[in-house]
């Protein structure tokens, strides 16, 4: 029998957990564990310059490796100070366990120095979270804290840990235990039967089919059957921007992705659909637009695992409640040696596809003429061509985000890691550090904008200390550019605070901190910066690429339109 | 539609601002709300009454089985229920008035459980239409206190809410 002391407790957990690595930043309620971290080198911790910062690297750890992120931060500040970045997992549903110190048990309540009710903050922004009560209960709380963040529809879990729960001088038993059970919660496994019967059943019927798919596949790593499914029915196949990846992009199947920015023939094809085939996405208000024109002619699939998101705005004709790997398989073997019952008519549904990829070609944007400012999308898609499509790429948010999406063309699952749900600007960079700590030897890239960029740059810092050689492209249109379109549409281009004055010299600052910078502001220039600075996959390389502040992204929907009704340009609309 | 939800909750610090808070953050309305502890001391029942269409229904008890601390719940109204909730009313009860309410009392088949020589205080089981008639009732009389405890409820017949 082994006796620890809390602290070592959660540090020999987290080993026995297989934890890799554990972003976070000290203070006083967390010392005791601090301490245990110190004396122990199976678990690394990662030292970020901002607790928020801890929180996206955990982040984009989770959904680069698929296994939960990890942070540690102190009471009150430190703890309010992840709270952003606990909501932004929460939205986007990724696993994270978020370990808090507390002041002590019996200052709780007495606005102790550094007291915040944590659990009280972020009860709406976590799948759950626990209060430690007692040292000897600390493994017990942990295991269910990883079971609950990992399983099911993941999300964060938070763990209050009062600094006397971490005490040195008390001892308990510890043993790591293997298995929990919590009554009250079992993810279900398979779905109902009956119902994938049903659906596979209209698949076969449909006309005019849709398959729309979302981050659930992707975090239900089912992504190899889904192509299999897709590709044995033929039907085309939109995903939505969490979702990207999980279907290949460069298959001619694939609309791309869809919603208010999404593709035109994304969204005419939804619009015209008589059936969709909706797997681990939520019918979120950025992709349904005005629900009460969503899909007009369509009879809706709906599969996911968490029965709330099912017929929440958009009711499902045949609701599955399953995860997206397992119900897929079902269906998958449920087609098997079955052919289409209007394959005439999947074929014209075909011809009208193509017509509406047709009638955008070559117009998505018109690129720079030569002495003319860079075009953003045209940055991406010399980015995609650098990285040979392979690289994972972040995004902050705003328009630098949605070209991002748009123009880098991805083939895999979990290579656009990006805040959909939230849109959290300072996101991209912190969880670029994440993702290129489980891939150091692939190309991770950050694209970014110059307003973003600022509010998560003290991670340089970090950077520097942990030697991590991410990539940032930073298009610089020099305005809070989505604000600014948004201002452009709405508000005769009253443009209120979307202006970044006073832009700091981006190439002294990175400099300042040890990296090399390259700022971009021609055409000609463009390729062999990007040559330069993707030569050396272990160096930190900062792109600052001028682009023309003027640019708007399209299509983009018209406010509580269907799905079809769309601005294609400054000029032209459906 | 008005709809009554019984839960089983975790006996657990936190559990009830769970419950509580995901009525508040999603919008839902709570008409009335009880809690107590059951014969097993994990374990405490909550009741509460909301109102919505069966759309939002739907996403009230999904959303509630969602949470870690919620055991397991039953919408009474979805079969036959017996409701109950229990009032106290403190009522003006001088001159002429104090039989008058002292008749309508039986006629409800309440109680009164205090007296003082200027009011009744009286205790009144039913359902919440019953409680709120009688309150109908007493207010030309005149009301000076009321305290409810919110709808309990339970299933008619061999239905058992229980682990
Ligand atoms: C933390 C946060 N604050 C405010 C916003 C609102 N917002 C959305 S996009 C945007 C502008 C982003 O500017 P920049 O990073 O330069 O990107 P650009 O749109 O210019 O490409 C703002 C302010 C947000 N999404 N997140
Ligand atoms: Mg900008």
């Amino acid at each position: 029998m082994e006796l620890l002391s809390g602290a070592d407790m959660i540090a020999r957990f987290l080993k026995d957990e297989g934890v890799e690595y554990i972003y976070g930043y000290p203070g006083g309620a967390a010392l005791h564990i601090y301490d245990a971290l110190f004396r122990q080198d199976d678990v690394k911790h990662i030292l970020v310059r901002h607790e928020q910062a801890a929180t996206h690297a955990a982040d984009g750890y989770a959904r680069a490796s698929g296994k939960p992120g990890v942070v540690l931060v102190t009471s009150g500040p430190g703890a309010t100070n992840a709270v952003t970045g606990i909501a932004t997992a929460y939205m986007d549903s990724i696993p994270m366990v978020v370990l808090c110190g507390q002041v002590m048990s019996h200052l709780i309540g007495d606005d102790a120095f550094q007291e915040t009710d944590i659990v009280g903050v972020t009860r709406p922004i976590v799948k759950h979270s626990f209060s430690i009560r007692h040292p000897s209960e600390i493994p017990e709380v942990l295991k269910k804290a990883f079971y609950l963040a990992s399983t099911g529809r993941p999300g964060p879990v938070v763990v209050d840990i009062p600094k006397d729960m971490t005490a040195p001088t008390e001892r308990y038993e510890y043993v790591y235990p293997k298995k929990v059970k919590l009554r009250s919660y079992n993810p279900v496994t398979r779905g109902h039967t009956g119902q994938i019967k049903k659906a596979v059943e209209l698949m076969l019927k449909a006309k005019r089919p849709v398959f729309y798919t979302g981050g659930g596949v992707v975090t239900g790593c089912a992504s190899e059957g889904l192509t299999d499914l897709v590709k044995k029915l033929g039907f085309p196949i939109t995903t939505t921007l969490m979702g990207i990846g999980a279907y290949p992009q460069s298959d001619k199947q694939c609309l791309g992705w869809l919603g208010m920015h999404g593709s035109y023939e994304s969204n005419m094809a939804m619009h015209h659909a008589d059936l969709i085939i909706a797997i681990g996405a939520r019918f979120d208000d950025r992709v349904t637009n005005n629900t009460s024109k969503f899909c007009p002619t369509a009879k809706i699939i709906h599969v996911d695992v968490d029965p709330s998101s099912v017929s929440k705005t958009v009711r499902a004709d045949v609701p599955i409640v399953g995860p997206a790997g397992s119900v897929i398989d079902e269906m998958i073997s449920l087609v098997q040696g079955r052919t289409v019952e209007n394959a005439g008519a999947l074929t014209e549904w075909w011809e009208k596809i193509d017509g509406w990829r047709g009638e955008r070609e070559g117009k998505l944007y018109e690129p720079s003429k030569t002495g003319e400012a860079l075009k953003p999308q045209e940055v991406v898609e010399a980015v995609c061509r650098v990285t040979r499509g392979e690289a994972f790429v972040t995004t902050d948010v705003g328009q630098h985000q949605m070209f991002a999406a748009q123009y880098y063309k991805f083939d895999k699952p979990n290579r656009l890691i990006t805040s959909g749900g939230l849109g959290t600007m300072g996101f991209g960079f912190p969880a670029a550090m994440g993702v290129k700590m489980s891939y150091p030897d692939d190309d991770v890239v950050c694209i970014t904008g110059e307003g973003s960029f600022q509010m998560m740059m003290q991670e340089l810092s970090t950077c520097k200390q942990y030697g991590v050689g991410v990539k940032i492209v930073n298009l610089n249109n020099q305005s809070l550019g989505m604000v600014r379109q948004w201002q452009d549409l709405n508000y005769k281009s009253r443009h209120a605070h979307s202006y970044m004055e006073s832009l700091p010299d981006f190439h002294m600052l990175i400099e300042a901190y040890g990296f090399t910078a390259i700022t971009v502001t021609t055409k000609e220039e463009l390729a062999p910066a990007l040559e330069r600075a993707f030569a050396d996959k272990h160096e930190l390389v900062f792109l600052d690429i001028k682009v023309d502040p003027f640019e708007h992204v399209y299509p983009m929907q018209v406010p509580l339109g269907a799905m079809r009704d769309m601005l294609l340009s400054k000029t032209e609309r459906t | 539609m008005r709809h009554i939800i019984s839960i089983l909750l975790e006996n657990e610090p936190g559990a009830l601002s769970r419950v509580v808070g995901l009525f508040s953050q999603r919008n839902y309305n709570i008409e009335t709300l009880n809690v107590a502890p059951t014969e097993d001391p994990s374990l405490s029942r909550l009741t509460v009454t909301t109102i919505g269409d069966d759309r939002v229904i739907e996403q009230i008890t999904k959303h509630l089985n969602k949470l870690i601390d919620v055991v397991k719940l039953v919408d009474l109204t979805e079969g036959n229920h017996i409701e109950r909730e229990l009032m106290l009313v403190k009522v003006k009860a001088l001159g002429a008035a104090r039989d008058e309410v002292k008749r309508t009392v039986d006629i409800f088949r309440a109680q009164i459980v205090d007296v003082t020589p200027s009011l009744y205080t009286v205790q009144i089981t039913g359902d919440a239409a019953k409680l709120d008639a009688f309150l109908q009732a007493m207010a030309p009389v005149g009301i000076l206190e009321v305290a409810r405890t919110g709808v309990s409820g339970i299933a008619r017949g061999d239905k058992v809410l229980s682990l």
